[in-house]
């Protein structure tokens, strides 16, 4: 990308390879050449058979690591600077919440780490709670909940100090697919009701189809980027994943995914 | 949840009960000779009998296996704190552990009686804290790096610190694999007070009470000594379990999801 930056961009990877164990036998380039800018305000998924990279670059955009070339910029400022000031509200697959710490407190976790005081802490879950509709589950520790509960409280906690950007990998892999549909409507609504970025890693063709307003298709060994396909499905409901547009999209992506397997 | 734990005390009183009874008429029937294997009333009543002299002696044991015991847990907490935060010192410093800790460490009693005293309780003291420093270092210090990979990208994505990581993180993460190593070392203080007993030390311990017993054929005598350390193993015992369901509450609640951080769990 060699455009101007438009003040818009909430990210702007440009020229970036990640090559692991540089110098060693097992050198692995896992990125090669990514350009790719996402719009403030965006819900972009990234998808691509495994080992093509993608939660790799989640990383990269997150600076949990740093590109062999090239750079990341968040915000317009360096991918760095951006976690040393808290953009990043961070989902994974594995909910991740602290056994030790009862619900409410797992949500008040980063605004521990930033200094809040007790009684904002204790609004602010309150609030994420009803955002996450577990209101009545504050006081529960994790291990009461269900996964799906779980994974609810994870995405409190991440957006519950207001992050520019939330870089999620495979949030809802491990759960079931009458839960894995519930969560994904849940999560659309918070989208819209929070106006955050979403960054989202994913292998279901139909989970990036239904949630992204683009998917990005990524190809394997070295990952690159296929090609990037705009899903303009307008507001989506549970009709939508019935709705033929959904399913040309949904084919629109998954030949895209084949044809990179037919070069490769 | 009170008449759960009831019912839960009743099975093991009933099979004590049982078992007892089965030992006395066993002996009593087949007129095995009280040396051999006394019955429990005869033990009882050396108990009794005895009761200021083995009180003592219980006391005593049980102080040198409680000084040992924290001693020997703050060296090997301290120890992995240490190596934990000092890659390469963990790197030297943990296989080393693990040959030092695969040598029989009783072994080496009467070698510190040679070292802190015969006569004195530090060679005694100093066996207990052998025992009990490597598998409570072992396991803090794998509880204290063994934690979740996103867990340390969550806190990294949240720019924290290391000092944050450790409170929040890894300290509490550790706290199950040490309340397992305490549960498997304060038994086994009492068990390594009274054997370097055997070798030395003040002569009106529980290890000094059994071997002269046994010496003089007192063996109903030696038995009620028995009773008397397992009572203070069990004590301990139940006091590192108290602790455990003091410090983490967190486990007492019945999971409605697998349990994450039990130590084991798949990484």
């Amino acid at each position: 990308m060699t455009e101007p930056l438009e003040p818009e961009a909430a990210v702007v990877v440009s020229g970036v390879d990640k090559v692991f164990n540089v110098g060693s036998s097992d050198e692995v380039t896992a990125l090669s050449g990514i350009d790719l800018t996402i719009g403030a305000g965006e819900f972009v998924s990234l998808i691509g058979p495994s080992g093509c990279g993608k939660s790799t670059l989640l990383r990269l955009i997150g600076d949990l690591l740093t590109p062999s070339v090239g750079e990341v910029t968040v915000f317009g400022k360096p991918a760095h600077a951006a976690r040393m000031d808290q953009d990043y509200g961070m989902v994974f697959q594995h909910a991740g919440l602290f056994d030790w710490r009862r619900v409410a407190a797992n949500i008040e976790l980063p605004l521990e780490l930033r200094g809040w005081s007790r009684a904002d802490r204790a609004d602010r879950s309150a609030e994420m709670l009803e955002l996450v509709r577990l209101p009545e589950f504050g006081g529960h520790y994790p291990r009461q909940l269900s996964g799906g509960m779980q994974q609810r409280v994870s995405i409190a906690r991440a957006l519950s100090f207001q992050p520019k950007l939330l870089l999620m990998d495979e949030p809802f892999g491990a759960l079931d697919e009458m839960t894995r549909e519930h969560m994904q409507l849940e999560l659309l609504r918070i989208w819209r009701e929070t106006g955050t970025t979403v960054v989202f890693v994913t292998h279901s063709i139909s989970e990036s189809t239904f949630l992204s307003s683009r998917v990005v298709v990524l190809s394997a060994r070295p990952g690159r980027i296929h090609s990037v396909v705009d899903v303009d499905l307008g507001d989506r409901t549970d009709a939508t994943r019935e709705d033929p547009a959904f399913f040309a999209k949904a084919t629109e992506i998954r030949e895209a995914l084949r044809a990179d397997k037919d070069d490769g | 949840m009170i008449r759960g734990r009831l019912a839960g005390i009743g099975p093991p009183v009933v099979v004590g009960v049982a078992g007892f009874g089965l030992w006395e008429g066993i002996v009593w029937g087949f007129g095995i000779r009280e040396f051999l294997l006394p019955r429990p009333s005869s033990i009882m009543d050396r108990l009794v009998e005895n009761w200021p002299v083995l009180r003592h002696a219980g006391w005593e044991t049980g102080r040198i296996a409680v000084s040992g015991l924290v001693a020997g847990v703050l060296a090997g907490v301290v120890l992995a704190f240490v190596t934990t935060r000092f890659r390469t010192l963990n790197e030297g410093l943990t296989p080393l552990a693990i040959a030092v800790n695969a040598t029989p460490i009783v072994a080496l009693a009467p070698i510190f009686n040679a070292w802190f005293g015969i006569t004195g309780t530090l060679s005694n003291q100093a066996v207990v804290v052998a025992i009990v420093f490597f598998p409570v270092f072992i396991n803090t210090a794998r509880g204290l790096t063994e934690v979740h990979p996103d867990e340390l990208e969550l806190m990294r994505s949240y720019a924290a610190s290391e000092w944050a990581i450790l409170r929040e993180v890894r300290i509490p993460n550790a706290l199950p694999f040490f309340a397992n190593a305490l549960r498997v070392v304060a038994p086994l203080s009492v068990i390594a007070a009274i054997v370097a007993e055997y070798f030395g030390g003040p002569q009106d311990r529980i290890g000094n009470i059994i071997t002269s017993s046994a010496a003089f054929a007192r063996y109903d005598v030696a038995w009620a000594a028995i009773a008397v350390a397992s009572a203070v193993g069990l004590g301990l015992f139940a006091a590192a379990l108290l602790l455990e369901r003091l410090v983490m509450p967190w486990r007492l609640v019945d999971g409605g999801s697998e349990n994450h951080n039990t130590p084991g769990r798949e990484k």
